[in-house]
């Protein structure tokens, strides 16, 4: 019986091991290289790429990814905890309420990108629209800005915080609500001290869900950002293409995934579990 | 009985607000994929941009390599992800679903770059280069994760006592996997390679990394183009590729209800 399903497990073992805990092994002996004379790598082994990271310059990037997708987060937990609370109080037609989040979610990441940058450029949808309309003279700058890239982000990671907050609302005991009401809450009182505590879990979940897909987005400020706005992300990408500085740039990639791992301790709960 | 909570209609008011800011952007640019002109100002119906779009030949090419990339990457990722997800079921192993969740939660920035560096340190031994080969490894080493977790749920609303009566039976253990559990859970796992498809399909950031000079990808000649500006050919892919995948989604879904 054993022997059977450690067949079972192999071949993913086999694709974890190669394709994903090496690669960050080598990242990793990258990190504590040098930079070669002509890019790439050489010796000596220093720990001089992590020690760049406290450069000013890098700290302000670090500072500016944690406040763009903070902000993100934050306005996708506002923005979708009424989404949730709506889509779970359907009654029948949940289902098709959670299908039409779900959907735009799976068509290209890529693509919804595009989306905002044919609708906030200059001559962009809304701002042929306001000129039309006699509102505005010149094209407001929508694009290739931090709010741009918020917005962005918030679109693309909403679904990732309203699917966890349903799924937490849910399960809420609807006679948790009418004894509080029959204790005189008011609606909003209920809603502070009894929805939100105990959606905390969907909370969580959801925070953690867009939050760290944002703090490494890449995509976005790329594009909506024109790399006017650098993150963690466009940093990476430029130390291993523009700059070819390997080492720095895998030391940047690995103190982001040390970054992920903590938030993803510090949020995550055991009993809450993954994927056992 | 009281009503309970916040009021009904403000919440429904928002909700529609809500689904108008998640569905219209892409409406929109769906729409001015059939505009007449090059500009954002409404001029006619026109089928022009599909035309321009099936007639560029880099374009094409490249849906085509995206198509042929998906579909390894896919059928590799859902076999394998399928009997990982079944040795799951049979026992947990904290290690190995520890390292998938960790691959599903990485930068994406970050898979892409190790993945480079991975390859371009094998290749200095191996004499073969960046290509197709190395995008549908890196698509499958994303893909499994997202396959596994849709086949556990699955699994988890099967009767284990199933199958140890087709062992109590005289089936072997094999035996007992093919015809008994694996039939059972073939909604799960064609929603899974669904899954899987899509997730290959779109990938752009991995791919960019690890993809050579003959392996360019559709999303990769979507990236290029909207680099450059806006251009109505891409609104006329975007709207296909909306279609084509809300239809394999809504598949999908309808197979993980099942």
């Amino acid at each position: 019986m054993k022997r059977l399903r450690a067949w079972f497990l192999a071949p993913t073992w086999a694709v974890m091991l190669c394709l994903f805990v090496a690669p960050l092994c080598i990242i990793l002996a990258y990190s504590l290289l040098t930079r070669g004379t002509w890019g790439g790598i050489s010796r000596p082994w220093s720990i001089e790429s992590y020690q760049r990271l406290a450069d000013p310059i890098y700290l302000g990037i670090l500072w500016r990814s944690f406040w763009i997708a903070g902000a993100a987060t934050i306005l996708c937990l506002l923005l979708g905890f009424p989404l949730a609370l709506f889509i779970s109080r359907s009654g029948k037609r949940k289902n098709l309420y959670l299908s039409l989040v779900i959907l735009p979610f799976w068509t290209s990441f890529l693509v919804r990108t595009y989306a905002w940058m044919f609708l906030l450029r200059d001559t962009g949808l809304i701002n042929t629209v306001l000129q039309k309309l006699g509102l505005i003279h010149d094209p407001l700058p929508l694009l290739y800005n931090d709010g741009a890239v918020i917005l962005g982000l918030v679109y693309g990671y909403l679904p990732f915080m309203v699917l966890p907050l349903y799924a937490a609302l849910e399960r809420l005991d609807r006679n948790l609500l009418e004894a509080a009401a029959d204790l005189g809450a008011k609606p909003w009182v209920a809603l502070t001290r009894v929805v939100i505590p105990l959606s905390a879990p969907g909370i969580r979940a959801g925070t953690i869900l867009v939050f760290i897909p944002c703090l490494g987005a890449y995509l976005t400020p790329d594009l909506l950002g024109g790399g006017k706005t650098v993150m963690i992300g466009n940093l990476i990408q430029n130390q291993f293409t523009t700059a070819r500085d390997w080492p720095f740039g895998s030391a940047v990639s690995l103190t982001l995934m040390a970054i992920v791992l903590v938030l993803l301790l510090a949020f995550v709960r055991r009993e809450e579990g993954g994927l056992v | 009985m009281k009503r309970i909570g916040l009021k009904r209609a403000p919440l429904a008011i928002y909700a529609v607000l809500a689904y108008l800011f998640l569905h219209l952007p892409l409406a929109i640019l769906s729409a001015f994929s059939f505009n007449a002109s090059r500009f954002t100002i409404w001029q006619g119906f026109s089928l022009h941009w599909y035309r321009a779009a099936f007639q560029d030949q880099q374009l094409t090419q490249a849906a085509w390599n995206s198509l042929i990339i998906a579909v390894f990457a896919t059928a590799v990722s859902t076999v394998i992800g399928t009997l990982c997800a079944y040795g799951f079921w049979k026992r947990s192993s904290p290690v190995l679903a520890g390292s998938l969740y960790l691959s599903l939660v990485t930068p994406e920035i970050v898979s892409g770059i190790s993945l480079l560096a991975f390859f371009q340190w094998v290749f200095r031994f191996l004499r073969v280069h960046l290509g197709m080969h190395t995008v549908i490894l890196a698509h499958v080493s994303f893909s499994i994760a997202y396959v596994v977790i849709v086949v556990m749920a699955r699994l988890r609303t099967v009767d284990g006592q199933l199958e140890e009566a087709a062992l109590d039976l005289g089936a072997n253990e094999w035996q007992a996997f093919r015809y008994v559990t694996l039939p059972a859970i073939l909604p799960g796992v064609i929603a899974a390679a669904l899954l899987a498809f899509t997730v290959s399909f779109d990938d752009y950031v991995i791919t960019s990394m690890v993809a050579g000079v003959d392996s360019e990808t559709l999303p990769m000649v979507i990236y290029a183009i909207a680099r450059r500006g806006v251009n109505p050919v891409v609104n006329a892919i975007s709207a296909l590729i909306f279609v084509a995948f809300g239809a394999l989604i809504l598949v999908s879904e309808r197979l993980r209800e099942k």
